[in-house]
């Protein structure tokens, strides 16, 4: 099975994601050009980290309306994995695969640190490799990731066991002060009502080795490996 | 005969512009007038440190590239060479913070990709004057938001650096940005202007009236008439530089063209004259054909913008749509404006005239070179320190105070707003005494580290030159690497002065003997004069950064406690040496007496002990002695660890308490070790001619140090850590 990952004019973290599919966990990996049409037939798209198009107007808003985000959208609706890390979340969430919507960091300052994330939901196929109230290790790099949904969207997202991810100190108690960046409910990582899309704000790919600093981010890869097997 | 008004506004001397009438034959136009101006800038021209800088040793077997491009080159082995270089951008950062800053960034970037090599790391340092002035609190709030916004959004990781803060930066702060990239050695790209008649291609950015005179303000003091000066500040947009970095690194994957140049200071002026220098040729361009965003635009302003984000190109004649196409492919424009002519001639076209009709050589070669008047300044008389000074009555309160002071305190509010990850390649995080990054699919690392202490370069500037590469390459040796390279920083007032001057003259001197000392070639940097606002000059401000290898990543050292039970060893020995401290300054309110001395033999010994344990593994964390001495040393060996564990220490020396807890005596470093592994390390040190003192062992909730079996310093781990880590956050914190 195949990877793809989607190259913007602006993406930082394309080449990191490529480099822990490819070279660490040796998986068929290829980049994905905005401009084009063509999804390669990939089994999992990842929207990857970075500043697409600037962050101008609003963070991936207009990666949003990049060519190949009309295969990717169909992809999607057709069942397909999807992955948005950080800036990729955004897109999704521009792209209404998801809902709600990211407000600036509560402290107004970009905010890059380690951060632990709670799973809430293992039966995902991002998080399946991993256990319910497991607590990963795992960095954060944003200016804008304070997630924000309307009360009703929240009751929803509860409701059909949506949030997959919550800011939480290193014990797992969902703390105010954990929540770094002041997101409704702590909210780190949600999935769509079908289950085959997700979105994160931390990075699992800054995740992937112990010489870096943790190798928590790696459950999330292989689950989605181990799903497409 | 020239207006005496103009020639200021260009500031070139009388006797500068009669040398430019007689290497060209005939009076320049304004336009001829204005690139003289800029390239024969103190910025652009070096001409009155060029004499000293000759000093520096160049020369290294693994040297590629020393001064003199873009970047310096140096052979890593494995293929691949680290292409760097520092560079400041001072006076814009104080006109306008953000974008000062910002593009401070942004020009370091270009310097590194222009020669081929992917940027994988920023480093920045920084000073600023106190922050109990509200002022100080702005500029370094806008400085540290345009290091991130720019660095972060072009997704190079700002991984160290350092900040301090003194009166004299109030209205000079220094912005000083490092930049590194990998290359592989057979890769290389040089600013060159080869091949008669290959077009010249103009990429990115379009053209606007920004940053004019930016390289003349860059060279000139600042007087009251500062706000007129903010459109000399160039605004930066990191988006287009990535497209640009993107790009050109996808065109040069290929072998489309023979040359290339980003435009920085001195914008279009520079890349061609320089170009065309390098390889003895000629430019000719057509101003008509330059993507420009303003309209009305004159060859005077187009010739001196410094529109942000711009590469000049020479391309191979039949490979120009290829270039064309992968820059169209990243939405750039890559645009023909000109070809490279023989005759050694710049040859400027606008409206179907020739505008600029000068020879390079005049340009590059031929501006004058000064050794301007030095002179011992009278100040050094009255710095010297009066002894013996009151002991601290609660030694506990004294530490406090260093650890919570800002040039010590913990610096995590401001590398938090830097992205340290993109890229994953940062195996050690700011906060360390070197930066360390990994390389992918490989056994080595790269290490960093940028240092200069300016109080002790005023204080003794030879004495401080030395240091600032001495600690470099001691912070390096912590981490266990061994320096590769060294490129450099010179921040000063007004050379005109004769008592900047020596204390130039002192420092490069400093800087020379340290690099032969050590065997590290200096492979290029920037010199930053000027530094004075009414009258007030900066202290002379030497940054180095320096480049090591880790040969096996794997070895990489930490400096915090990790273990509770380990033995504490102090390698070096302890002096009463309290000139020039954090202690005096923060405690007495004194700048005064010599800075500590240095013994550079032996402090090369020292580090090569220090690798030598390191890769023998017999310790297991190594933290240098340097700012606060080494009770601060020691704190933050506890603060730097995962777990913050404390120790039990007992000092035997017969001294002072005050310099033997705060004295920054140079050449030491506090190693922890394991009980099993301890004896080997006493008895290589003791077979190596190391003094190593055992001083105690880690463990425990608390900071204890005694004297004599005398405890002076008990307190408990986690409230000297919160003094250390909210001293910062608690200034900038909103109401």
């Amino acid at each position: 099975m195949k990877f793809g990952v989607v190259i913007f004019p602006g993406s930082n973290c394309d080449y990191d994601t490529f480099y822990v599919l490819k070279d660490i966990l040796k998986q068929k990996t290829t980049f994905l050009w905005h401009k084009e049409h063509d999804l390669k037939n990939v089994d999992c798209v990842i929207l990857p980290g970075g500043f697409s198009y600037g962050d101008y107007l609003r963070s991936g808003s207009i990666a949003a309306f990049s060519p190949l985000m009309l295969e990717v959208k169909e992809f999607a609706l057709n069942g397909g994995l999807v992955l948005g890390i950080c800036n990729g979340f955004q897109v999704l969430l521009e792209l209404g695969l998801l809902p709600g919507a990211m407000l600036m960091n509560k402290n107004l300052k970009f905010l890059c640190q380690f951060v632990h994330i709670k799973i809430e939901n293992d039966k995902t196929p991002f998080t399946h490799k991993g256990k319910k109230g497991e607590i990963l290790k795992i960095p954060i790099a944003h200016f804008d990731g304070n997630y924000f949904a309307p009360a009703e969207t929240i009751k929803e997202l509860k409701n059909n066991s949506q949030i997959v991810f919550r800011y939480s100190d290193a014990n797992g108690q969902i703390s105010e002060e954990a929540n770094v960046n002041g997101s409704m409910e702590n909210i780190a990582g949600l999935i769509n009502r079908e289950g085959n899309v997700m979105g994160m704000m931390p990075h699992p790919e800054r995740a992937s080795e112990t010489l870096l600093g943790s190798e928590d981010g790696r459950i999330i890869f292989e689950s989605i490996i181990n799903k497409l097997d | 005969m020239i207006d005496k008004k103009v020639l200021e506004e260009h500031t070139l001397t009388l006797e500068e512009y009669e040398k430019i009438v007689l290497l060209i034959g005939r009076e320049p136009n304004i336009t001829e007038l204005g690139i003289f101006s800029l390239m024969w800038s103190e910025h652009c021209s070096y001409k009155s440190s060029k004499i000293h800088l000759k000093k520096l040793p160049v020369r290294g077997k693994n040297v590629i590239q020393g001064p003199g491009e873009n970047a310096g080159i140096i052979d890593i082995g494995d293929g691949l060479a680290a292409v760097f270089k520092i560079e400041s951008h001072n006076h814009p950062s104080f006109i306008e913070p953000y974008q000062g800053a910002a593009t401070g960034v942004g020009g370091i970037l270009r310097d590194i990709f222009t020669m081929g090599a992917r940027p994988i790391a920023l480093l920045d340092s920084l000073r600023f004057g106190p922050l109990s002035k509200p002022k100080n609190k702005v500029i370094m709030e806008g400085v540290v938001s345009g290091i991130a916004g720019y660095g972060n959004s072009i997704g190079v990781p700002t991984v160290g650096g350092d900040i301090y803060f003194n009166n004299c930066y109030s209205l000079n702060p220094l912005v000083n940005v490092f930049a590194l990239g990998i290359v592989q050695r057979d890769k290389i790209f040089y600013a060159k202007a080869e091949g008669i008649g290959n077009p010249v291609l103009y990429v990115g950015s379009k053209t606007g009236r920004d940053g004019i005179h930016g390289a003349t303000m860059a060279s000139a003091e600042f007087d009251q008439d500062l706000e007129k000066k903010r459109p000399n500040v160039q605004v930066g947009d990191p988006f287009k530089e990535k497209l640009l970095l993107e790009a050109c690194l996808e065109v040069m994957t290929q072998d489309l063209i023979t040359g290339i140049q980003d435009m920085g200071a001195a914008g279009l002026t520079c890349s061609t004259t320089e170009m065309a220098a390098k390889s003895r040729s000629g430019i000719e361009i057509n101003l008509d054909l330059v993507p420009q965003r303003e309209e009305g635009m004159t060859p005077y302003e187009m010739m001196l913008s410094e529109s942000q984000e711009r590469m000049l190109i020479v391309a191979k004649k039949d490979k120009v749509k290829e270039v064309q196409q992968i820059f169209s492919k990243w939405d750039l424009d890559a645009v023909i404006i000109g070809h490279v002519t023989e005759g050694g001639k710049l040859r400027v076209k606008f409206g179907g005239k020739i505008v600029v009709d000068l020879p390079v050589d005049a340009i590059i070669n031929l501006c004058p070179v000064y050794k301007r008047e030095s002179k011992t300044p009278l100040y050094l008389k009255s710095e010297t320190l009066l002894r013996p000074l009151p002991l601290p009555t609660n030694y506990n309160q004294t530490l406090f105070k260093l650890l919570s002071s800002a040039t010590i305190a913990e610096k995590e509010w401001v590398y938090r707003q830097y992205d340290h990850m993109v890229q994953v390649n940062t195996a050690f995080f700011p906060g360390a005494d070197a930066s360390l990054l990994r390389i992918k699919n490989k056994k080595k690392a790269l290490a960093l580290a940028l240092d200069g202490n300016s109080l002790y370069s005023y204080l003794d500037p030879k004495t401080g030159g030395k240091i600032a590469v001495a600690e470099a390459c001691r912070n390096l040796a912590c981490a266990g690497a061994r320096p590769v390279g060294v490129t450099n920083c010179l921040n000063f007032g007004n050379p005109e002065k004769p008592e900047i001057m020596w204390q130039f003259e002192e420092v490069v001197e400093g800087i020379a003997q340290a690099c032969k000392t050590f065997d590290i070639p200096v492979t290029g940097g920037n010199v930053s004069f000027y530094n004075e606002t009414e009258g007030v000059s900066i202290y002379p401000t030497p940054v180095l950064g320096v480049v090591g290898i880790v040969d096996d990543a794997s070895k990489m050292m930490r400096p915090g406690f990790n273990e509770e039970g380990n033995p504490v060893i102090l390698l070096g020995e302890n002096k009463e040496e309290l000139g020039a401290s954090e202690y005096l300054k923060c405690i007495f309110n004194m700048e005064k007496g010599l800075p500590p001395q240095i013994d550079l033999k032996e402090e090369r010994r020292i580090h090569e002990f220090c690798l030598e344990v390191i890769s023998l593994g017999l310790v297991e964390s190594a933290h240098d002695v340097s700012e606060g001495g080494l009770a601060v040393c020691l704190a933050e060996c506890s603060f730097l660890g995962e777990q913050k564990i404390g120790f039990n220490l007992n000092l035997q020396d017969e001294m002072c308490r005050d310099a033997l807890l705060f004295g920054e005596t140079q050449s030491r470093i506090v190693v922890s070790s394991n009980t099993k592994k301890l004896q080997r390390l006493l008895d290589l040190a003791k077979k190596r001619k190391i003094r190593a003192t055992v001083l105690g062992k880690t463990g425990g909730d608390r900071i204890i140090i005694s004297h004599l079996k005398k405890k002076i310093i008990d307190i408990p781990v986690h409230k000297a850590y919160k003094a250390w880590r909210e001293a910062i956050p608690e200034i900038f914190r909103m109401k």
